[in-house]
């Protein structure tokens, strides 16, 4: 095999002139970054209020939230993005459809990634919230009400600080696959770090290297990423419970 | 003023988007056989106390689950294929890219069944094992006769969810240009000038397919739940 290995090739200005192949490597992980952390933020939330909804006695509301769990796990992510960055467009009002198509393409990009990989794990938040809560005795529910708590009042001091703190773990892996999804989002053109990959190998000529780059930019934001979230698990570990000390 | 959905493109176009299917499908089937065969292979490699194998194991697991299947995809689509025709020395038109993503798919997912099938191992108590060998039973006899056999009993709605997440994930070798479901339907939409009504389309097979099976696995969880 005669391959010219040549990783000074990062340092190298780039054919456009605006920065080195570094710089390139590094717009896109902040670009994973932002989009992977903001995201995850909506999904949290959004998947909070339900994975809540989804426990509650009303039949309507249980029903929605399930409904609403179901539609996001059953359809594949690139679809949902394709629906997103093609489809909504079209189908809200006009004038919002219009504003949206006059925006900076990266915004286009940027906000129809954001908003899909937001509501896509938000549906994996919400099942591992609903399964924190009914894992907890249902005596801690009875006990709230019989002390005069309203039954927000019992989710909110009661249910869901525990529920919580019990799944730190999977809310993790789900954590980690924000990272990794968002790399889906190279297809509709957004330039992040695996789009940046497939870039720098058309322009560099040395697809080894970049790949190589880009892959471990992958694996070190797993490792961090873990690395962070077992120091917070450890500490928010409920004493007693499986894995409790 | 709202859109005006025209449906019309759809009923010629199902030849189209059948054999797209029929290839989502092979891809599913032939990932969920070597994610078995393999992650079983991989699950009993990191459970087995020669050091080296475990470790091989346990490093290609975790490599595969901090790599977003996109990338993986891309190796196997854009750099495995050169590696490999640089390394036998194959004319340049040799098109070894389908091949290779199909390769690099089911050998993504094997990390994933993987996990699942070694926990289903650890799940079956540890006396058994010892009550095969005092049997007089070799390590291979006893996995294949009675570790395994329990083993795979136990896993079989996580297996059934995992090849539901699988089938979804076909749709990401659109990257490979490999003429998938979604790939047919994105092609015929982008033709007609139709994306909206074919990317609705797509949704909506991949819903009722997926919520079908998923519904399906449930029902057979409750039926063969150990009472």
């Amino acid at each position: 095999m005669n391959y010219q290995w040549n990783w000074s090739i990062f340092m190298q200005p780039t054919v456009v002139g605006d920065t080195t192949y570094l710089g390139w490597m590094f717009a896109g992980l902040q670009m994973t970054l932002m989009l992977s952390l903001s995201a995850w933020v909506i999904a949290l939330l959004l998947g909070a209020v339900v994975g809540v909804l989804r426990t509650v006695p009303n039949k309507l509301l249980s029903g929605l939230a399930t409904a609403y769990v179901e539609l996001f796990r059953n359809i594949p992510l690139l679809v949902q993005l394709f629906i997103w960055y093609f489809v909504m467009p079209e189908l809200v009002p006009q004038s919002l459809g219009d504003a949206y198509k006059q925006s900076h393409p990266v915004l286009q990009q940027f906000l129809a990634a954001m908003v899909c990989l937001a509501l896509f794990t938000s549906a994996r938040v919400a099942e591992q919230v609903r399964s924190g809560i009914n894992s907890l005795p249902r005596g801690q529910k009875n006990a709230g009400l019989a002390l005069g708590f309203t039954l927000p009042q019992v989710y909110r001091h009661v249910l869901l600080p525990m529920a919580f703190r019990l799944i730190m773990p999977p809310l993790t892996s789900e954590f980690l696959n924000i990272f990794k999804n968002s790399a889906v989002c190279s297809t509709i053109g957004l330039l992040e770090l695996a789009a940046q990959g497939r870039q720098l190998v058309d322009y560099t000529a040395q697809p080894y290297e970049s790949f190589i780059a880009v892959t471990v930019a992958y694996v070190a934001i797993n490792v961090v990423v873990m690395t962070l979230m077992k120091k917070l698990e450890d500490k928010v570990r409920v004493p007693g419970y499986m894995g409790g000390k | 003023m709202v859109y005006e959905f025209d449906w019309s493109s759809i009923p010629g176009a199902l030849p189209i988007l059948w054999d797209g299917m029929a290839v989502s499908l092979e891809i599913t089937l032939i990932a969920i056989v070597v994610g078995i065969v393999w992650g079983t292979l991989l699950a009993m490699m990191r459970l087995s106390s020669i050091k080296p194998l475990s470790l091989f194991a346990a490093g290609y697991v975790n490599l595969f689950r901090a790599i977003p299947l996109v990338m993986v995809l891309l190796w196997f689509f854009l750099i495995v294929p050169r590696f490999i025709a640089d390394l036998f020395g194959l004319p340049p038109n040799t098109d070894l890219r389908l091949a290779s993503a199909m390769i690099g798919f089911a050998l993504f997912e094997s990390a994933y069944y993987s996990e699942i099938i070694r926990a289903g191992i650890q799940s079956v108590p540890k006396g058994q094992m010892a009550a095969c060998q005092a049997l007089g039973m070799t390590y291979g006899q006893a996995m294949r006769l009675v570790i395994l056999p329990q083993a795979f009993r136990n896993m079989v709605p996580l297996l059934l969810t995992q090849a539901i997440i699988l089938f979804q994930d076909t749709s990401l070798v659109y990257v490979s240009a490999l003429a998938d479901f979604f790939g047919a339907a994105y092609k015929v939409g982008d033709r007609d000038g139709r994306l909206v009504e074919l990317l609705l389309f797509a949704g909506l097979v991949y819903f009722v397919l997926c919520f079908a099976a998923s519904m399906l696995v449930k029902h057979l969880q409750k039926k063969y739940q150990p009472a």
